[in-house]
């Protein structure tokens, strides 16, 4: 794992901001690195020469109205936007120092490494049980007791355990919405990736389950990077340390999270975070 | 309060004329009421006639077991019912029956099975478009088509291969009726895959799973009820299958297990029956509707097995 010296990769990264923010990012190391990604939906430019630098064991925040890129660009770092047919893209994601857009990368030990958690809950019409284990299984663990551990320990680790231990062999759906999002999550965790990726996953919770998730986000960055696309804006200044804000498909800002609340440089970023569109 | 529309010079009520229209049809009152009693009375025949089918199937099968005995029928291996000694023994009907539709979902299950996973997780827009209307083709061929292709093409294929097949034999209807099952199988399990939520695949594919474990594992899991009522309702058209065996499989009434030999089926049998001279109130005429009553018997326990296992193995989402 590289630490980056480089100084001049990282203002590539941060053209977008003031050098104020830039000391305070230099000692972590760089999970994602993406260098003049663009992407097209056929005609449709939706990503702009996106330079951003992602940190490990940090919340990254993506901010933006509808339509601007932010779950595309997210589902570009574990090429799930690969399954639209019509996508074009160009450029190089760097992931731990590879280019996973290389043809010899595999998509599959991408996403071993890229979790992903989605909008809507989508649990596996299996038990809890095999939810949680379903990863492990199909990445060759077989072992019973293994198994049990690691479904033990991703859902305490989702905290759900104590919701869930006595029903292991229920029917996921059985389950309400909050509680399938945190099962999720735990299937997430349950193959231990180093990146997991939410697509607005509180979008479709209660006030309860989403101050919930948004407590685990502040756990799990102990141990994870994550990255989240979130219409809340009020969510991104509680739970990311850095935020980068989309508009049309470009990257208008990204900088410290606190500090595009309070100051943001732009004047676009500005008009968003304080209501006047969006 | 009076509402107006757009300059005209008269004010327009529109709850008014409502009011108006309505006091007029009165009449359609009635007909609102008629409808559901005359749709009762309709839906009624269909189960009158179930019924009716099903008393006279009693009845009759009733007066053949005073000539039969219950159990000289059910464990006779020989049928033999013309000539002096004519013996009643249901086997060598079941034997044909049963060996023709295993034969037929040996082939129909796995090309199926593999032609929904295929049109539902693999192909294109374009080829499904294509492949789809090509498998309803298949299946609107009719089933005397089938039947001389088993016999005039099908067997002699075969026999190229395997020397002793006889001319007539089970084994080439029952390939043939697999083929004639393959789009029913085909179109009804990937009707079930197809209506797995996408979600479900990103979720998988999300974990690092291929393609090949996404379908195997999460998909097929998930429409595994739709998949098992295809291969049932499968099975049942197989059993209830006529006119393939009678013209491709002879009607030698053979207990045994040879797949090479000639064999009637119950259909066949109904079939050679009814097209000979069976005199009304014989032994032989009773047997008509003993080995109806039979078929009838097991197509209902596979319609509840089917009922039963798409139940348990249901995953719910």
């Amino acid at each position: 794992m590289a630490v980056i010296t480089d100084f001049s990769k990282n203002q590539v990264g941060l053209k977008n901001q003031g050098k104020e923010g830039f000391e305070n990012m230099t000692a972590k190391n760089l999970v994602f690195d993406t260098k003049d990604l663009n992407l097209w939906y056929g005609d449709d430019h939706a990503l702009k020469n996106i330079n951003l630098d992602i940190y490990e064991n940090e919340v990254t925040a993506i901010i933006g109205p509808s339509g601007c890129g932010k779950s595309t660009f997210i589902k570009t770092l574990n090429r799930m936007v690969e399954l639209i047919p019509v996508v074009r893209i160009s450029g190089d994601i760097l992931y731990r120092e590879r280019n996973i857009l290389d043809k010899s990368f595999k998509v599959e030990d991408l996403r071993t490494h890229v979790g992903m958690v989605f909008q809507k809950p989508n649990p596996f019409p299996k038990s809890i049980y095999d939810n949680i284990a379903y990863g492990p299984r199909i990445h060759g663990i077989k072992n019973k007791k293994i198994l049990d551990e690691i479904v033990e320990k991703s859902l305490r680790g989702a905290a759900i355990w104590d919701e869930v231990k006595d029903r292991l062999n229920e029917n996921a759906y059985g389950l309400s919405g909050g509680q399938q999002q945190r099962l999720c999550l735990a299937r997430c965790l349950a193959i231990e990736p180093d990146v997991i990726l939410m697509d607005e996953p509180t979008s479709a919770l209660d006030p309860i389950s989403t101050l919930k998730i948004e407590e685990l986000v502040q756990e799990l960055k102990k141990e994870y990077s994550i990255i989240i696309v979130t219409h809340n804006m009020q969510q991104a200044a509680r739970i990311s340390d850095k935020t980068a804000f989309f508009l049309n498909g470009e990257v208008v800002e990204y900088t410290d999270t606190n500090k595009i609340f309070s100051t943001p440089s732009d004047k676009r970023t500005e008009d968003y975070i304080t209501g006047r569109f969006g | 309060m009076e509402k107006t529309f757009g300059n005209e010079e008269k004010n327009l009520n529109v709850q008014e004329l409502i009011a108006k229209n309505k006091s007029t049809v009165s009449f359609g009152n009635y007909v609102e009421k008629l409808i559901p009693k005359a749709l009762l009375l309709i839906a009624t025949i269909s189960i009158l006639t179930t019924l009716g089918i099903i008393i006279t199937l009693l009845t009759e099968t009733i007066e053949f077991f005073k000539d039969v005995p219950f159990v000289e029928f059910f464990t006779g291996t020989v049928l033999k019912p013309l000539g002096q000694n004519a013996q009643f023994g249901v086997l060598p009907l079941l034997a044909g029956t049963f060996i023709s539709s295993g034969i037929a979902m040996i082939v129909a299950i796995p090309i199926g099975l593999m032609t929904a996973i295929y049109l539902s997780e693999y192909a294109s827009d374009k080829v499904r478009r294509f492949l789809k209307p090509m498998l309803e083709i298949l299946a609107g061929i009719p089933t005397i088509v089938y039947g001389f292709f088993a016999l005039t093409f099908v067997t002699p294929l075969l026999r190229s291969f395997i020397p002793a097949l006889e001319p007539t034999n089970i084994l080439s209807p029952g390939i043939v009726m697999g083929i004639m099952i393959i789009p029913m199988v085909a179109s009804l399990s990937e009707d079930a895959m197809s209506s797995v939520p996408n979600s479900m695949r990103e979720g998988a594919l999300a974990l690092g799973a291929t393609k090949l474990e996404v379908t195997w594992r999460v998909v097929v899991p998930a429409a595994i009820s739709g998949i098992v009522a295809s291969f049932v309702l499968g099975i049942s058209r197989a059993i209830g299958e006529t006119m393939i065996v009678t013209i491709a499989s002879g009607s030698t009434k053979n207990f045994g297990f040879d797949v090479t030999q000639s064999m009637q089926t119950m259909t066949a049998y109904i079939v050679e029956v009814t097209g000979g001279d069976a005199p009304a109130g014989s032994t032989l005429y009773y047997s008509l509707y003993a080995v109806a009553m039979t078929l009838f018997v097991f197509t209902l326990i596979m319609n509840l097995i089917a009922r039963y296992i798409s139940r348990k193995f249901r995953e719910e989402y």
